[in-house]
């Protein structure tokens, strides 16, 4: 019965990796390119929530409100301004350039925020408990974040495959200049996407700020599980993801009950085995 | 006399250092079907994407019905009605046939083109619209591309070597649909490797030979001695 | 005969001018003081693991961002062998470089799977592995890590002040040699491969470059540099633990920034990029995060809007090169006529 529970704990902080790792997911998807700078931006999140828990007093849950149009927006600029021009054939400067960001978000909460350790609030919903079944109990916050993941993850696959936008970030990811044909500014579709993936990442901020303590630091961390739940999961499949994100979740709870100072070791081990047997993930989508 | 729909005036086009139209000059009036003929190399396909918008030009001046579109991006001049069918077809292969089409429409320009419209067409694409694009064979790949580019209701349609890699019979099928296509007065550009299609097809033609017009004139006034002459260059 | 000439005239003076640099740094604890010294034997370690990341980034195009990895290694090992089997710190440190090739063959086979930007995280994965095992050996201090014993200190020379000037040489000599080798690298054949990769792998591979032997055959070697230079600095440190020892800020951001601003994809990058580098960080270093957070941004508008760095710009505009690494075919009038 303690190992069912150790599972479902993985399980359930598996959705908040998968969380992690969709954003990141997305834009590779879109515009290739792999941004350094994402788990910072996950904790930038943190912090745009705090400070908007702090100024309207409300929970941060309903703070969301306003973080995900706030990342959204600075997903948009930032992609605009600044990542546009990094992208093109040349490996480095995408690479160079996020890093770089990622360097001057940590450094720049550091500077107004201090190294202080911080955690946000969500009242009675942090300590509720579920009886699933007779001695086994789960949180019914983390439920919570596993089913926001999983609706997040659902909405992402509906926006793509069945809307305009989505046909527009699939035809410019396939053929940018053919893309310019139809009438699509690729600038503005990427900057969409990024606005996207920033929107996701807030969410997934929130609820990182709400379950654990965060501190400017903790970024490269949440960049390497969405990156290990990518690649776990399998390229280009946001399902896939998700089951990366629970395989993540699941290895480091099971380590963590072993001994907690095994815990991440547990993840990347787990990460490591996939690579060398499967290097194309679990659920890899299939190139047509 | 009516000003040209399309009015290219003198351009120089370079690919980095090397350039690949030398001062070429071109008019298309509004309903024509013009021909672009010329041997690989000679700077059709160049032509072609300078007036969709996807290269500019170094030097000289493109209008299209009175607006300078020399240095529009390509977004911007689909909006205005100048639709290119690429060079090898280049259907998008994450979408879907009907995909494609519909996307063709992002421009959201009004007029006669519909999803309905372009089936009836062509309607083996009818049977076949929920297939992934590539799937398709060579010349419904190519009557995709055309739907695609229809579906921006352009006022001029921008061909780029239709006929590539499609057997004989495909191409005279695919040709056979052009009179529908310019029935409400779509003026098109053909640029063709093929001459017979191209001439049978074109009321004026334009032979370019290594990034110059080396000949321009109605179609049906010119011989085959002063066409070969012209495209390759003896 | 015809032939490939290397030197230019700027390379000539290029020579000149390292040889007598050379010449005065060596001699430098005739006329510096301990703290220059100090301060020199860093500047030497940070242009050494600089040319390695350039080697393995400019050349060979593998963006690593986890050479933090090997550093620690290095110095955990250094430690290692200095205290549990009595070993002097010199020979500890070419051991640090042989076992270090050990380990990077798996880890390279292992993230050699990936490509691009997910290979340069794989990296990073690997170094928090390291840093996590590190944290787990008590013997070495565990998490908090551990001081160089003084029996071990003692063994290196009797004085502190043989012991300065035997780290300072050290570190010029362990810089000189990751140069020449790079160098040697460079001009050989396989250093033309390596060009070619750079330029268009593509079409390197066609030509019947094995590119994956030979980017693996970069990593492993770069990894060795990295090792060694990665003892030598916890030797000069005295004191290891697993966030210094596989820092990503003190390692990786600073090699990357030295790297980009100096010029990447040239040999004369890195050292460009060290001097400047430590420019900065003596007349700004108070500012703490500050002065990370310019860092980051200088990087950033460097490879925006100047990506080939201060030397790449220099080295375009005037065609200089420092060393001579060109290859230019210098025709025989007897060849001229085909």
């Amino acid at each position: 019965m303690l190992w069912l529970n150790v599972i479902l704990q993985g399980v359930l902080t598996g959705g908040l990796y998968a969380m992690f790792a969709a954003g990141l997911s997305l834009i590779f998807g879109v515009m290739r390119l792999v941004n350094i700078a994402h788990g910072d931006l996950i904790v930038l999140a943190a912090y745009v929530a705090l400070m908007a828990t702090t100024a309207l007093g409300v929970n941060p849950l309903v703070s969301l409100i306003v973080v995900v149009p706030a990342m959204a927006l600075i997903g948009y600029a930032l992609q605009r301004g600044l990542l546009n021009r990094t992208l093109g054939e040349d490996l480095l400067p995408p690479l160079l350039v996020t890093f770089g960001l990622s360097i001057i978000i940590q450094n720049g909460l550091l500077e107004l925020f201090t190294a202080d350790s911080r955690k946000l609030q969500a009242g009675a919903i942090e300590v509720a408990t579920m009886q699933v079944t007779q001695g086994l109990w789960i949180g019914v916050l983390p439920l919570l974040q596993f089913a926001v993941a999983v609706g997040v993850i659902a909405g992402l696959q509906l926006l793509f495959y069945r809307t305009a936008l989505g046909r527009a970030f699939r035809a410019t990811s396939d053929d940018p200049a053919v893309a310019q044909l139809m009438g699509l500014d690729t600038r503005h579709v990427f900057a969409l996407a990024m606005a996207l993936s920033l929107a996701v990442v807030a969410i997934a901020g929130v609820f990182l700020a709400v379950r654990s303590n965060f501190d400017p630091a903790i970024g490269p961390a949440r960049l390497i599980f969405g990156f290990e739940a990518v690649i776990i999961g399998g390229l280009g499949n946001l399902w896939g993801t998700l089951a990366g994100g629970v395989i993540l979740g699941v290895s480091q709870a099971i380590g963590a009950q072993i001994d907690p100072g095994w815990q991440l070791l547990a993840g990347h081990i787990a990460f490591l085995v996939i690579l060398a047997l499967r290097p194309q993930g679990l659920f890899p989508k299939v190139s047509g | 006399m009516p000003e040209p729909l399309l009015d290219v005036r003198g351009i120089d086009a370079f690919y980095g250092d090397f350039q690949a139209l030398f001062g070429v000059t071109l008019a298309v009036d509004a309903g024509a079907v013009v021909a672009v003929i010329g041997a690989n190399g000679a700077g059709k396909s160049t032509l072609l994407k300078c007036i969709a918008g996807l290269m500019h030009p170094r030097a000289g001046a493109i209008a299209f019905d009175g607006d300078d579109i020399t240095s529009t991006p390509a977004f911007a001049v689909v909006k205005r009605g100048v639709s290119l069918v690429p060079e090898g077809r280049r259907l998008f292969p994450s979408l879907s046939v009907e995909e494609n089409l519909l996307i063709g429409a992002q421009s959201k320009r009004p007029g006669p083109w519909t999803l309905a419209r372009v089936y009836e067409l062509f309607p083996v694409l009818a049977e076949r619209r929920h297939m992934p694009a590539t799937a398709l064979s060579g010349g419904q790949q190519q009557m995709t591309a055309i739907g695609r580019a229809l579906m921006a209701n352009p006022r001029l349609l921008l061909c780029d070597e239709i006929s590539l890699g499609l057997a004989p019979i495909v191409v005279r099928d695919i040709y056979a649909r052009l009179p529908d296509i310019v029935r409400e007065g779509l003026a098109v550009v053909i640029v063709e490797q093929d001459i017979v299609q191209a001439l049978r097809a074109a009321t004026k033609v334009h032979c370019l030979q290594e990034g110059r017009v080396a000949l321009a004139g109605p179609a049906s006034g010119l011989t085959r001695e002063a066409i070969a002459a012209a495209y390759f260059g003896v | 005969m015809s032939r490939v000439a290397h030197a230019t005239r700027s390379s000539r003076v290029g020579l000149v001018l390292i040889g007598a640099a050379a010449l005065a740094l060596a001699a430098a604890p005739a006329w510096g003081d301990r703290l220059t010294l100090r301060l020199l034997a860093e500047m030497f370690t940070f242009v050494a693991l600089a040319s390695l990341w350039n080697l393995l980034a400019g050349y060979a195009g593998l963006v690593s961002v986890g050479q933090q990895a090997f550093v620690g290694l290095g110095g955990y090992l250094l430690f290692a062998l200095a205290m549990f089997a009595g070993i002097h710190p010199i020979v500890a440190i070419l051991i640090a470089g042989a076992v270090s090739a050990v380990v990077a063959v798996p880890v390279a086979a292992l993230i050699f799977r990936l490509r691009g930007a997910y290979f340069a995280i794989g990296t990073w994965v690997v170094a928090e592995v390291f840093r996590l095992l590190a944290s787990q050996v008590s013997a070495l201090g565990g998490g908090s890590g551990i001081s160089l014993p003084a029996a071990v200190v003692l063994a290196m020379a009797p004085s502190r002040t043989m012991r300065e000037l035997e780290i300072y040489w050290l570190a010029l000599g362990l810089m000189a040699i990751v140069l020449a080798a790079i160098v040697a690298l460079l001009r050989s054949r396989h250093g033309l491969a390596l060009t070619a990769v750079r330029d268009n792998e593509v079409a390197a591979q066609s030509n019947g470059i094995d590119v994956w032997r030979l980017k693996f055959a970069v990593y492993v070697l770069t990894a060795v540099g990295t090792g060694m230079v990665g003892a030598l600095i916890f030797l000069m440190k005295l004191r290891i633990s697993p966030d210094t020892a596989f820092s990503v800020n003190d390692w990786t951001a600073c090699v990357i920034f030295i790297v980009v601003i100096g010029g990447i994809g040239r040999i004369e990058g890195p050292i460009i990029g060290t001097i400047v580098f430590f420019l900065m960080r003596q007349t700004l270093a108070d500012l703490g995060s500050v002065y990370l957070l310019m860092l980051g941004a200088v990087a950033i508008g460097v490879m925006l809007w100047a990506p080939k760095g201060l030397w790449g710009v220099v080295a375009e505009r005037f065609g200089w090169q420092a060393l001579p690494l060109q290859r230019r075919l210098v025709i025989a009038p007897a060849d001229k006529h085909h």
